[in-house]
């Protein structure tokens, strides 16, 4: 009897990627391969395109050569089923400060899963927040506020988490709790890539560093101009 | 391989959400939404004071008046519209939910015009009675205003759109809507006219009527279109 060894493939491949900015290259030449139950860093410094690549993944950064592909296939072609697995929290976490937490994680929470109002309350606690659910935005701090789209994080039933920053404005307490959270969540088989300037204490990290890449940029554009 | 999909969630849930949410964000603001209708009420109640208090004259006025100060006071609701969500990030969180934006925009829309064109329509025939419009003139007034306010929003929501992204997209966004609103105008306004003068007036209702459908049916594409082209950028 034959049996064949079927390997799938990696949850996302990059493969000579290359973005440019207002024609300034920001990275190029990127080779990477993420696979499931992985956390994944990106670093680097100010500018390089950290937000970029994310924004190039999920589809909102349309302008990139190389190729991304999603279980093997180019993302474009699977959009649909890779943004059903996606759990995007940004800069702009689409936390709105003329309502309360309460009502924002029910929107957000809503706009993908199915999440009772019980649900809510407890992922809000989770985080911290007991007892400022019903207080307007306006008057949560900058890292309450940035627990209020965390929270999510709790109730998303998306296998692939894609952070920006998420440790902006937390505390150490928080920042613990959010790390414990991503080992979780990739010891169940999900995905964490997120980018920060701070360095993790988390065992079973991968780091990629996009300044590498820059002078492989650097080498590249000069070879053109040959 | 297939990978086990999340469920999505229904699309009636999540639009029923951003409709209350949406209203909620509006009742929360009340300036905003008292803005157009003060401008209305305001500009009305001066047009006797600065033209003149005759009613002779006052009535043939009356429906190009009503009409174009509607269509300003919806003007300048609009340059928010979509603002609040590109800044805070809400709008990619849509495009990421896998949710058409298409209802999505569709409801922003509606609510827009529920807070700021549907109020307008409601007070017009009373500030019809202070410009002495005859009341022959009501019911065609509230009639087209009721579609006109409408499309008013879904076609100035395009220009809100596409200015979306621009700090002072006030000024663009005039230029870009007014061409638009002009056939709008000249349907409304003329609809109450005929009414006055005795003419039938449904034929331009029925215009009217057919700008509001396109509007309803296309402009969310437009939009879509739009708003995406922004985030993306």
């Amino acid at each position: 009897m034959l049996i064949q060894v079927f390997k799938p493939p990696p949850l996302l491949s990059f493969t000579q990627l290359v973005c440019r900015r207002d024609s300034r290259t920001l990275f190029a030449g990127i080779d990477y391969v993420i696979s499931k139950g992985e956390i994944v860093q990106i670093t680097g410094p100010n500018g390089i395109g950290k937000t970029t690549l994310l924004r190039a993944i999920m589809g909102l950064m349309p302008d990139y050569d190389g190729e991304i592909r999603w279980q093997g296939q180019p993302i474009d072609d699977v959009r649909y089923d890779f943004t059903r697995e996606l759990l995007f929290i940004g800069h702009l976490t689409g936390v709105k400060k003329s309502l309360t937490p309460r009502e924002n994680l029910l929107f957000l929470a809503n706009l993908q899963d199915n999440s009772s109002l019980l649900e809510i309350d407890d992922a809000l606690e989770q985080v911290g927040l007991y007892g400022y659910e019903d207080m307007l935005g306006d008057q949560l701090s900058a890292g309450q506020y940035r627990r209020v789209a965390l929270a999510r994080l709790y109730l998303s039933q998306a296998s692939i988490w894609i952070l920006d920053e998420p440790y902006t404005a937390l505390d150490v307490q928080a920042v613990a709790s959010l790390e414990a959270l991503f080992v979780a969540h990739a010891q169940q088989g999900g995905c964490v890539i997120f980018t920060s300037h701070q360095a993790p204490s988390i065992t079973a990290l991968r780091v990629l560093p996009l300044n590498d890449c820059q002078f492989q940029s650097q080498l590249e554009e000069g070879d053109d101009e040959i | 391989m297939k990978s086990n999909l999340v469920s999505p969630a229904p699309l009636s849930r999540t639009l029923l959400s951003v409709f209350r949410r949406e209203l909620r964000i509006v009742f929360r603001q009340q300036s905003d939404m008292l803005n157009p209708i003060v401008f209305f009420l305001m500009v009305v109640t001066m047009m006797p004071l600065g033209i003149s208090p005759q009613a002779s004259t006052l009535s043939t006025l009356a429906p190009g008046l009503l009409w174009v100060v509607a269509l300003l006071a919806c003007l300048l609701s609009l340059d928010g519209l979509f603002r609040s969500d590109y800044e805070d990030g809400t709008l990619e969180q849509c495009m990421l939910s896998g949710q058409p934006l298409y209802f999505i925009v569709l409801i922003k829309v509606l609510v827009h015009w529920l807070t700021t064109g549907l109020p307008l329509t409601l007070v017009a025939p009373l500030l019809g009675v202070l410009l002495s419009l005859p009341s022959d003139g009501f019911i065609p007034l509230w009639l087209s205003l009721f579609l006109g306010t409408a499309t008013l929003s879904f076609v100035g929501a395009i220009g809100a759109a596409l200015t979306v992204s621009l700090r002072k997209g006030g000024l663009l966004l005039s230029l870009i809507i007014m061409p638009l609103y002009v056939p709008v105008l000249i349907f409304g306004a003329s609809t109450v006219r005929y009414a006055v003068d005795g003419v039938a007036f449904s034929s331009t209702l029925a215009v009217l009527g057919g700008f509001f459908a396109l509007a309803l049916v296309l402009a969310p594409l437009a939009i879509a279109g739009a708003l995406r082209m922004s985030v993306e950028e």
